[in-house]
Formats: C-alpha cells, sequence, structure tokens
C-alpha cells in the first residue's frame, strides 16, 4: 500500500506538525506554531486529494464549507468567557466525527477489514462516541444549559460497566473478522458508547471541570488515532498521538494542583465521601478557627468597606490580584484589568497570582485577562508568586474561593486539605470581590471571610471593583 | 504486520516527542494549547474524506457508497471541519491577544 516515497512524504508533514507544537513557548511563538500546524494540514489534506480519487465531489465540497464556516464564524466572534464551552465543543465534534468514520468503515458493504483493523475501527467507534457525548454534556455544563453539579445515578459505576460490557457483546454479535459487520449491532455498539460518554461526564461537576476537558482532549487524541489504525493512515495515527499527550499532560497538571488523583475526579469519589457540595451542608468540622469564630463580633461596621479598601491601596506600594472563575462569570476582567492601570498610575507594583485550577479549563485565566489587555508577564503562576504574598501589601481577591483557602492548609479531612493554594491570606490586607460569603465548589467555608482584616467586597464584581478606584463608591 | 509495527512505531515515537515538547509549553498557553491540539485531532476529517474514495476498499471493484454511507460521511466532514477551522482560528485569535 504505502511506497517509500509516500511514506517519507508522510513523516515530513508529520514532522512540520511537531514543528508546530515546538513553537509553544511564547504566545508569539505559538501563534506561529498554530499557523505551522494549519500549514501542515493543508498539505495533509492537498496530498490525501492528489493520491486518492475522491467521488461524490459536490457533497464532499459543500459539507467540508458548511462545517468550516460554521467552525469559523462561530470562533471569530466567541466571547472569550464562553470559551471553555466553545473548546468542549469542537473536541465533542472530533469525536462525533472519529466516531462516523469508524462507523461507516466497519459496516461498510463489501468491506474487507482485517481483524485488526476491526477491532481498532470498534475502538475508535466507541472512544469517539463516548468524547462526543461526554464533551456534548461538558460544554452544556459549561454553557450553563445544565446545573454544573454533579449528577450521580444509583448504581452508577455497575452501569457503566453494563454499558461497556454490552457495546464488547454486540461488537462480537456483528460479524466475524474480515466481513463488513451488521449494521444494527454496530449501531447499538455506538449508542452504548454515547450513553457511556454522558454518564461519565454528568458526574463531574463544576471545579473539575479542567479535568473534565482535559480527559477529553486526550480522548478525541486516541480517537484519531484509532481510527487512523483502522484505516491504515499514518497521519491520523501521529496526530491523534499528539493530541493524547497534551491531553494526558494537562489532565495531570490540572490534578496536581488539586491534589487529587485523576480516577478520583473522574469517579466523583469527592461526592462519595459525603463531602459538603451544597453550602447549607457545610459541616462545622471544616471552620478552622474556632477561636475566632467565638469572638466572631461583627467585624468592624463603622466603616463603608469600599472606603476601608480605598484606605488600604492609597496606603499600598504593592498589590497582587487573584482572578478565579467568579471573575468570568461577572464578566469583569476589563474592570480588572482597568484598576491594575489605575493602581499601576499611581506608583504601585501590580501583579496577578493565577492558580492552574482557577476557571473552568486549563489557562482559562490568561486568556480573559490577555482579552482585557493586561501584559502577560504581570501574571504570575503559582510557583513564582506564592512566597511574594507576605511581602505585599494588600492581595485583591477577584471571584476565587477554594484557590485562596487557608483551610486547605490548615484544616485536616476536607475536600481540599492538602491542596496547594494561593497564600493570599498572608498579604498585609486581604480585598475579597466576591459574589457572595458562599464557600466555593468544594464547600469548606473559607475562614479569610471571618478575619476581621479581610475587606469584604460582597456582590456582582464588576459593580464592585470600580469603586476600588472611587466610581460609585462616594 | 509490518503495516501494524510501522504503525505502533509512529504512535509511540509521536507521543514520546510530543510528551517532551508540550510539557514545557507554560501554565498561560493552556488554553490555547487545548484548542490547538483539538484542531489538530480534527485530522479525522482525513478519515472522513477518505469514505468517499473507493481506493480504500480492499476489494479490487469498490461499490459505490450507499447513501446512507454518503450522508454518514458527509456528516463526519461537517463535524471534522467546524472542529478543524475552528480550532485553528479561535487559537490563532486568542494567542494574537496576549500582549507583553
Amino acid at each position: 500500500m504505502t511506497s517509500w516515497q509516500e511514506l517519507l512524504i508522510d513523516l515530513a508533514v508529520i514532522a512540520i506538525f511537531v514543528g508546530g507544537i515546538a513553537q509553544f513557548r511564547t504566545p508569539i511563538g505559538a501563534r506561529r506554531g498554530n499557523l505551522t500546524a494549519a500549514l501542515a494540514f493543508a498539505i495533509a489534506l492537498a496530498l490525501l486529494v492528489y493520491r486518492n480519487t475522491i467521488g461524490d465531489t459536490a457533497v464532499v465540497v459543500v459539507a467540508f464549507l458548511l462545517g468550516g464556516g460554521v467552525g469559523y464564524v462561530v470562533s471569530a466572534r466567541v466571547d472569550m468567557t464562553r470559551i471553555p464551552a466553545l473548546v468542549a465543543f469542537q473536541n465533542g465534534a472530533g469525536g462525533g466525527a472519529a466516531c462516523l468514520v469508524s462507523f461507516v468503515e466497519l459496516t461498510r458493504e463489501g468491506a474487507e477489514l482485517a481483524a485488526v483493523n476491526q477491532v481498532f475501527g470498534y475502538v475508535g467507534l466507541v472512544v469517539g462516541g463516548a468524547t462526543l457525548a461526554g464533551s456534548i454534556v461538558a460544554g452544556g455544563k459549561l454553557a450553563g444549559w445544565f446545573r454544573q453539579r454533579p449528577t450521580a445515578l444509583p448504581a452508577h459505576n455497575l452501569l457503566l460497566f453494563v454499558l461497556l460490557a454490552g457495546g464488547a457483546a454486540l461488537a462480537v454479535l456483528a460479524g466475524p473478522a474480515g466481513e463488513s459487520a451488521a449494521t444494527l449491532p454496530v449501531a447499538g455498539v455506538a449508542a452504548a458508547s454515547l450513553a457511556l460518554g454522558a454518564l461519565f461526564a454528568v458526574r463531574v461537576g463544576g471545579a473539575d471541570m479542567p479535568v473534565l476537558i482535559s480527559f477529553l482532549n486526550t480522548f478525541s487524541g486516541l480517537a484519531a488515532a484509532f481510527v487512523g489504525v483502522a484505516l491504515g493512515n499514518q497521519m491520523l495515527i501521529a496526530a491523534g498521538a499528539m493530541v493524547g499527550s497534551s491531553g494526558f499532560i494537562l489532565t495531570m497538571v490540572m490534578a496536581r494542583a488539586m491534589n487529587r488523583r485523576v480516577g478520583s475526579i473522574l469517579v466523583g469519589s469527592q461526592l462519595a465521601e459525603g463531602a459538603p457540595v451544597a453550602p447549607a451542608e457545610s459541616e462545622p468540622a471544616a471552620d478552622p478557627s474556632p477561636a475566632q469564630a467565638a469572638e466572631n463580633a461583627p467585624a468592624p461596621v463603622f466603616d463603608d468597606p469600599a472606603v476601608r479598601a480605598r484606605r488600604a491601596l492609597a496606603g499600598a506600594t504593592s498589590v497582587i490580584i487573584v482572578p478565579g472563575y467568579g471573575m468570568a462569570v461577572a464578566q469583569a476582567q476589563g474592570e480588572v484589568a482597568t484598576l491594575a492601570s489605575k493602581l499601576e498610575a499611581g506608583g504601585k507594583l501590580v501583579r496577578f497570582a493565577v492558580h492552574p485550577v482557577a476557571g473552568r479549563m486549563p489557562g482559562h485565566m490568561h486568556v480573559l485577562l490577555a482579552e482585557a489587555e493586561v501584559e502577560y508577564d504581570k501574571l504570575f503562576e503559582m510557583d513564582d508568586i506564592n512566597d511574594d504574598f507576605a511581602t505585599t501589601d494588600v492581595a485583591i481577591i477577584v471571584g476565587a474561593c477554594d484557590v485562596v483557602n487557608p483551610a486547605a492548609i490548615t484544616v485536616e479531612g476536607t475536600p481540599i486539605s492538602g491542596m496547594p493554594i494561593l497564600r493570599a491570606h498572608e498579604a498585609g490586607a486581604v480585598i475579597v470581590c466576591n459574589l457572595d460569603e458562599k464557600p466555593g465548589y468544594s464547600g469548606v467555608p473559607n475562614p479569610l471571610y471571618d478575619d476581621p482584616d479581610t475587606i469584604l467586597m460582597l456582590g456582582d464584581a464588576k459593580e464592585t471593583v470600580p469603586q476600588l478606584w472611587g466610581r460609585n463608591g462616594g | 504486520m509490518n503495516e501494524i509495527a510501522l504503525m505502533l512505531g509512529i504512535f509511540a515515537v509521536t507521543s514520546v516527542v510530543s510528551y517532551a515538547l508540550i510539557s514545557r509549553v507554560p501554565q498561560r498557553l493552556h488554553t490555547p494549547l487545548m484548542s490547538f491540539t483539538n484542531a489538530i485531532s480534527a485530522v479525522t476529517v482525513l478519515g472522513a474524506l477518505l469514505l468517499f474514495s473507493p481506493a480504500t476498499s480492499a476489494v479490487g471493484f469498490a461499490p459505490r457508497p450507499t447513501a446512507i454511507e454518503i450522508g454518514l460521511g458527509a456528516a463526519a466532514i461537517v463535524l471534522g471541519a467546524f472542529n478543524l477551522v475552528g480550532g485553528f482560528a479561535v487559537t490563532d485569535r486568542m494567542t494574537g491577544m496576549f500582549k507583553r
């Protein structure tokens, strides 16, 4: 099938793809790398059309223009706060394509698939289908179509197992190797894989989304690679391997940043342990400072928090801003960027501290702040800035809770115990611009809110952040 | 079987090389990295195109694809192209927003 020359050319194209990834070091390099890979893709596409006779040209061209056109328009117009949902849907589309290709390849009339190709065809079908359904559920949660809380059915694991086993049984039923499989059982396998993906994703909630998205990313890559084996196409295999590696790395990075095992996040074990998910159920044991709670006489109320906050900022020479998912929800990144430039104009050192799992996907905060035109060398990763909080005058938290919750360090046995946090509480003063005092996704109350030295500016960050520089504040 | 060995080899080598490269991507580029690799995973669109090529069929005379096969193949192309074009476009937009 594959002649020497063709193989060499394929390897060269794969090398261009890899060259694209290699440029992901700086934002400028990333942009070039992206274009490099797009070019490699165009070459791959041209090679494929050159080497094979493609029938039904009209259908193919129209389908390509339709999908590509919609993809382009959506990408060009999407709001940066919606990026996690868009990425999830794009991921699902890739999985769906893999699922459909496998389906047709397996059931195609008169096809003679070797046993190996057939097996990989099924794997591609299942992984692709699960990626499609899982990504739709994840994207739906991120877009706010469904509630973000995890949903577990009774005997959830058993159900997943039954679907997997049932799918495998149907695949065997579908027909022996070497012949095209019967359509109905293969459709059954596809249906089982869709149910599998959806069930898998509904159990993962809110703040665990970065792990789920990364994991689905891995899967869409693997699906492409499996389809590649079924079709005997090196390009698909290599590209799938790249995506798989990337997704795997991101999954690990996210899980490490939460100090949890990937498995336990994805099977929703936090839920199983009976950890409080709703604020109403929060355990009193999670309060680390009973002494503080005891003397929790209403914090000094004689001053308006906005006035106190402005006074704290006026006397500060250094400020660290900690953005969280709440900033994305409030769409307050523009206000935060303005605040930063106003403080800088006042001669203060302003930096941003970004927790790896802040937001709903890896790197979410960086993209939002980039959109708001915050220079990226002001954004610091956790390990690079954590020691500086102690010598910083004011920390401003905007829409973050769990990632700055000192209970992660001081209290044992909570869902976030041991999770590395941004030590904002070590700053001279802490201003919190959160919607409310409710615990974050983990359900663990944040003792920072009870600290009399914390200035709580509760409400929509789009309203409260501007008060820090005097607007609406009086 | 040679072909299978070749394919596994390509999978293994690309995995290892990409792993080494991607481990060094800074956190700030993680979102663009994900949409970028997402776009790459749309290579399945190449597989979808091959469905329309009789040459992939092992039998000498490939029958014309049935209406169902054409429909499903076209759907695969639509999804793949959405992922492909959208992924590269949104990555370009995001990486273009980063300012030093």
